[in-house]
């Protein structure tokens, strides 16, 4: 508050008297060095994310140069199946560390795709219907609990609801669905969306209540109930927001690494049931970057799964924001 | 802001001193020697307050990496150092490195304490690993699935079963990695069906299969192990680039005069001599 007045003092002064005080200067040189600061920050921030990518790609890159690498692990490898032992139909097989390394990525997509569904399935309706309930109908009082209580969940470590998905929902699902293994994608897709619900909720409800009450106060006016504003009206016109939320949620989901290491009991199984173990991309660079020597294929075969993760996401959100653009401009263009 | 500014440069200045200090000494690598390097250390630290011994894990193949870049003295190993670690030590250092085996441990195999099962021979051992044996009932057992549980490929334990049960083929892809031989020995405890190895340090709380040879059970009891009558046992080793010298030296014997050795025993694992 008080820097605020100074600053405001100063600017005045400066105005008003043509030769500078050396009071004055030096403010106008702090300025200067904060702007410069700030810039710097600024700048800092962007070459590191640029360094990232960089260095990621880099150790990547190795895959595709090096003749030993392109041999353990060409493009086929990775995406055909491969006759693992004699007499046996070829399959895709994850496995390594091995005397002839198998690299198959399919099992590792499936593993990905079924928890990030899994989670998604469940995280989308409780997140967003939990939005409309606060935004809509809940009573003030109990909205200004349910938001922050919502948010605080998002303040939870991910190795905390891994732990929780691993020691008692693994067991409480085993028992209501009677399922062979105790930890699979089931398990690991609903610990994910623990993660997931507050991150859709909170974007979900700022985009509710962005919504204008000219809308709400217009539909309510025409005769159309409670209900019908909200699902018909209000819903529809926080789109954006919502798709959104929905697309940082998935972000997450593709991303988050320790619940699915956690709780997912990291087989790299091809099969269609989600009471199966699974492997996802992320947890397998988790659990094998430590032991990998440097700059072997497997190594780069890591960082090629990062290179993989990080195209999905940021595809995602191409796709997203372009879709989101649609749609406000539908929404704006009907509207006017 | 200038407060902060203050204390960030304060921060740099106090930091500086403790990175460049002489006498300390970094034990970094298996996850299964942590707390046996955290004991030698804590009693070595005792005797020798000049001496900093800081121990971390991360695995084998980790410590063995530090080694190889020159981030850590002493690499601990559950396994022996593999070619392509050993030619890189070659080509940045022109040292085949120093092997030293500090300790021995058994790798047992667990099933839940409500498994009728006792004893397994190592092929059948092998056929369930390798995915070839799925029921327990072909085993002596109830008419159950086997649950395989394994641990991460980044795991020295992971290694030395591959080596020595399966015979260097691959794990059964059903196998359910976990990290740490602690979350296998919770992972059994809680399935009915399962089956999971891991060192006999952190065995609690469930049953321990004996390994049939012949018409022996052999249990992986310390005197077993130290014999070698157990086939599952292996040693544990630290790694160094050159022959030990000056500190480095004082600490590894320390870890392997009477004193050190009676450490491996009050931590569950078994004396070097």
């Amino acid at each position: 508050m008080d820097r605020q007045v100074v600053m405001e003092q100063g600017l005045t002064e400066t105005l008003a008297v043509p030769r500078l005080s050396a009071a004055a200067r030096r403010r106008q040189l702090r300025e200067k060095v904060i702007a410069g600061i700030v810039t710097l920050v600024a700048f800092t921030g962007i070459a590191a994310l640029v360094l990232i990518i960089v260095f990621v790609a880099k150790e990547a890159l190795a895959l595709f140069l090096e003749p030993e690498a392109r041999h353990e692990a060409s493009l086929s490898k990775m995406f055909l199946p491969q006759v693992v032992r004699q007499g046996k139909p070829p399959a895709f097989v994850w496995q390594p560390v091995s005397n002839v390394p198998k690299v198959s990525m399919i099992p590792l997509f499936i593993g990905t795709l079924k928890t990030t569904v899994v989670s998604m399935l469940v995280a989308v309706p409780v997140g967003v219907f939990g939005a409309l309930y606060a935004a809509e109908f809940a009573p003030r009082r109990l909205r200004e609990l349910l938001k922050p209580v919502i948010e605080l969940l998002a303040g939870i470590p991910s190795v905390v609801l891994g732990f929780f998905a691993l020691m008692v929902m693994a067991t409480v699902l085993q028992d209501t669905f009677g399922l062979h293994t105790r930890l699979n994608a089931l398990v690991a897709g609903i610990g994910l969306a623990l993660a997931i619900v507050p991150v859709i909720f909170t974007v979900a409800e700022d985009s509710l209540t962005a919504v204008p009450r000219s809308y709400r106060e217009a539909s309510l006016a025409l005769g159309a109930t409670p209900w019908e504003t909200a699902w018909k009206v209000v819903l529809p016109a926080a789109a954006p927001g919502i798709l959104a939320a929905c697309v940082l949620g998935f972000g997450r989901a593709i991303g988050e690494t320790m619940i699915i290491l956690m709780a997912s009991g990291n087989a790299a199984i091809v099969s269609a049931s989600l009471g199966d173990s699974v492997r996802s991309l992320s947890a397998t660079i988790a659990a094998e970057m430590g032991e990998v020597v440097v700059g072997s294929p497997h190594y780069s075969i890591l960082f090629f799964i990062g290179v993989q993760l990080f195209l999905f996401t940021f595809v995602l959100n191409m796709l997203a924001s372009a879709w989101t653009k649609k749609v406000i401009k539908r929404l704006t263009g009907s509207a006017s | 802001m200038k407060t902060f500014l203050k204390s960030l440069v304060a921060v740099f200045l106090l930091a500086l001193p403790m990175a460049a200090q002489a006498g300390n000494i970094t034990v970094k690598g298996s996850d299964t020697m942590v707390i046996l390097g955290q004991r030698w250390a804590e009693d070595y630290m005792k005797k020798t307050p000049a001496t900093k011994v800081q121990v971390t894990g991360g695995g084998s193949g980790t410590g063995l990496a530090a080694l190889q870049n020159g981030t850590t003295d002493i690499a601990m190993s559950s396994r022996e150092m593999k070619d392509a670690e050993g030619e890189k030590l070659r080509t940045r250092y022109n040292t085949t490195g120093v092997e030293i085996a500090v300790a021995k441990d058994g790798v047992t195999f667990y099933v839940n304490g409500s498994n009728p099962v006792n004893s397994l021979t190592m092929e059948q051992l092998r056929d369930i690993y390798l995915g070839d044996i799925t029921n327990w009932k072909d085993v002596g057992g109830p008419d159950a699935p086997i649950v395989v549980y394994s641990r991460e490929n980044s795991s020295g334990t992971y290694v030395f079963v591959k080596d020595n049960v399966l015979n260097g083929e691959d794990y059964t892809s059903t196998a359910q990695t976990l990290p740490g031989t602690a979350a296998v020995v919770n992972a059994v405890a809680k399935e009915k069906n399962g089956i999971g190895y891991g060192g006999a340090a952190y065995a609690k709380g469930i049953k321990e299969l004996k390994v049939k040879k012949g018409n022996e059970e052999i249990a992986p009891t310390a005197e077993n192990i130290k014999n070698g009558k157990y086939p599952l046992s292996r040693d544990l080793y630290f790694y160094l680039r050159n022959k030990p010298s000056g500190e480095v030296k004082a600490f590894i014997d320390f870890a392997l005069s009477p004193e050190g050795q009676a450490i491996v025993t009050k931590v569950g694992y078994f004396p070097v001599k």
